[in-house]
């Protein structure tokens, strides 16, 4: 399912913590039209526990969770609304 | 001057002061809330009668230090404007606490201001054979810390996955703290041994795939004062409010039936025996 997904943008938030993980997520996440599908690169451990769950708050779509085997996961998200 | 009744002081949240004639007036809150409007009239007396500040105690209460004996009737009369009236000391119910819940908490499971509110409407000053404590959680972080009160309850969700809205995105595996989640060729496996119900997967999943059900977990005889002791879970997770309280009102009559005066929940059941308040409140449990 993953690979049929187009991705329109990536943001990296492996250089940053808690809050401002999220925060540059949104950010982000703000840059983009509605549909449009980002993929978001992030930690292992605090950040993968809760970034999702902060941006599905945000009331964007998730699509899929993917994990590297890195220690870092990509995740999935059409913007909703502008 | 009359006489003074000190019990009936202590009764009505009159606490004694090492100041002869004053006393530190305890409020009653209720499950740590309180409005603008009884925070005026609490500043008011605080200026007028006191010493123009208030003490937080450690189970939310508010308490208003240098009230002098002549002034009780004037002090309450302004508390009542404000809706706010004394609290209680001694033996029996006291000030019921709670954490703010699932009306303001994301990581709440159950409304905990309605339980307290609850409680405190049931058993609120109840005489019993030594002071008791009710604390609520909203859920498995237990900001309000539920085992440490002669009954304590904690919110908790029993979850159950919802394949048809399941897009297998992986997000609920890795918010799991407890790694009760595995996904096997798309399917979730939740290990129900591993759950401690929490409830994050939910809040996690973006597709409301996860069907759940409210609940409590329910702790007896925590203490944390002179002696400290972890409140025991002795009945399963409770799955409608009416069930929590026919076991709250089990438990108090056990402690009302066993206990002897001046003797802490705790004890009554190390004296009696936990198998014997097991069997009331499973009795309770069961309707």
């Amino acid at each position: 399912m993953a690979d049929e997904i187009k991705i329109d943008e990536t943001v990296d938030i492996t250089d940053v913590v808690c809050p401002v993980t999220f925060v540059k997520a949104k950010v982000a996440l703000e840059e983009l039209d509605d549909g449009q599908i980002i993929s978001i690169h992030m930690n292992d451990g605090e950040p993968v526990q809760n970034v999702p769950r902060s941006i599905k708050d945000e009331g964007h779509k998730i699509l899929k969770l993917i994990n590297n085997e890195d220690g870092t996961y990509d995740l999935l998200v059409k913007k909703v609304g502008d | 001057m009359a006489e003074i009744d000190y019990a009936t002081l202590k009764k009505g949240g009159f606490m004694r002061q090492k100041q002869k004639g004053y006393f530190s007036l305890r409020l009653g809150v209720v499950g740590g809330q309180v409005s603008a409007k009884q925070l005026i009239a609490v500043t008011e007396v605080a200026e007028k009668y006191g010493h123009g500040y208030i003490h937080l105690t450690s189970r939310q209460g508010i308490e208003i230090p240098y009230i002098n004996i002549n002034d009780i009737e004037a002090v309450k009369e302004t508390l009542a404007q404000g809706d706010i009236a004394p609290g209680v000391c001694g033996p029996r119910v006291r000030t019921v606490t709670a954490c703010q819940g699932n009306k303001v908490c994301p990581n709440a499971c159950i409304d905990t201001e309605d339980i307290a509110q609850e409680l405190h409407k049931r058993y609120f000053g109840k005489e019993l054979p030594h002071k008791f404590k009710f604390g609520v959680t909203g859920c498995r972080n237990n900001c309000l810390k539920a085992e440490e009160n002669d009954l304590g309850i904690k919110g908790g969700y029993e979850v159950k996955w919802n394949e048809d809205n399941c897009i297998s995105c992986g997000v609920c595996e890795k918010a799991c703290r407890v790694d009760a989640i595995a996904i096997e060729d798309g399917r979730i496996k939740i290990d129900y041994d591993k759950c401690n119900n929490c409830g994050r997967c939910v809040f996690a999943c973006p597709t409301d795939a996860y069907d759940y059900t409210e609940g409590y977990f329910v702790y007896f005889g925590g203490l944390f004062g002179n002696t400290i002791n972890k409140g025991d879970e002795i009945v399963p997770f409770v799955k409608d409010k009416e069930t929590l309280l026919r076991i709250c009102d089990a438990t108090l009559e056990f402690f009302e039936e066993n206990a002897k005066a001046g003797e802490r929940f705790k004890f009554t059941i190390d004296r009696v025996g936990i198998d014997e308040l097991r069997k009331k409140v499973t009795e309770a449990y069961d309707g």
